[in-house]
């Protein structure tokens, strides 16, 4: 028998379909990567409202607190219980009205609270924010994705 | 001019695809690993100055604001509301009672309505984002947002003990 001399070739696959979608996919998650973690805290599950919209503007000069369950209040990074914010918040008013040129009582505090978190307690809050200088506050929810409000009745419902 | 012959005309340049398809990869497992879907949040607002200067007396006012108040069950629930000397059953009517208030000619309208919530210090914080959510808008039949009483704020604290 015959045997047919083959010449030995390298096959090479076509990469550029891979490489297309690899790029598709990079530029997907790029796109969507939220780098905004420090609005967030693990400890806080935020109450859902079908009202929550994100606000159409970003709002600006924001101070975030953070207040857990048990009363634990996050603020810059620091961990405290909220009935000894005071003093942080103390110095943040001076920094706002010393070392930038904004008005600190148009800063807005922005209240992440736990959804199981004593009402109370965030009135507190407010209170001792208060008797710090700040006057606008902002009580962050979750926006209900399921629309079915659970809250509120549709009108002429 | 002599033009020199190279011997490799024609010869196909190939690219080394190895080190970007390695690096490609690397950036694709970053992202995937960093992907985390956050849902959408949003605010309400709340001025409350720490003595705010009042207008007029409440009972001098057109219409004075409203009073809105929670009482809690001893697990952080929802026992009851009252909305002036008013008991409603649950938020959904609370709602209704508001679009009713705020909708007719003889009450306040959205931008002059005002209303002061209060609760016990035990009622869960989602109770009184409820409330709010209630007091402050609806949506409509094709889910727009209506807003209802835009100026909200809270009583004095008491604390729990007293």
């Amino acid at each position: 028998m015959r045997i047919k001399k083959r010449k030995s070739e390298i096959l090479e696959g076509d990469l550029t379909p891979m490489i297309d979608m690899t790029f598709q996919l990079i530029a997907f998650f790029m796109v969507l990567i939220n780098f905004t973690q420090s609005e967030t805290n693990d400890m806080v599950q935020l109450p859902d409202s079908a009202l929550a919209k994100p606000p159409d503007s970003q709002l600006e000069n924001l101070v975030i607190i953070h207040l857990g369950q048990d009363g634990t209040a996050v603020m810059n990074h620091t961990e405290v219980n909220y009935l000894g914010l005071r003093h942080y918040l103390d110095v943040e008013y001076y920094r706002i009205d010393v070392q930038t040129t904004d008005n600190p009582k148009q800063t807005t505090i922005v209240i992440r609270a736990h959804k199981a978190a004593k009402g109370g307690m965030v009135q507190e809050l407010i209170q001792i924010c208060q008797e710090a200088g700040f006057e606008n506050f902002a009580l962050r929810a979750e926006e209900n994705i399921n629309s079915a409000p659970k809250y509120i009745t549709p009108l002429g419902g | 001019m002599k033009i020199r012959n190279t011997d490799g005309e024609g010869e196909k340049i190939e690219l080394q695809m190895t080190p970007m398809i390695d690096i490609v990869f690397q950036l694709l497992v970053f992202f995937i690993m960093t992907f985390k879907i956050v849902a959408m949040e949003g605010d309400f607002n709340i001025r409350m100055p720490a003595a705010a200067p009042q207008a007029a007396p409440p009972d001098q006012m057109e219409f004075p604001p409203m009073k809105l108040y929670l009482s809690a069950n001893e697990d952080g629930t929802l026992a009851g509301i009252r909305l002036n000397e008013e008991s409603l059953p649950t938020v959904q009517h609370l709602n209704s009672r508001i679009q009713e208030l705020i909708g007719t000619d003889g009450g306040p309208s959205r931008d002059t309505a005002e209303i002061e919530v209060g609760f016990d210090y035990d009622l869960h914080y989602e109770w009184v984002i409820g409330a709010i959510t209630a007091v402050s808008g609806t949506k409509d039949a094709h889910g727009n947002v209506v807003r209802l009483i835009e100026k909200i704020r809270f009583n004095t604290p008491e604390s729990p003990n007293e």
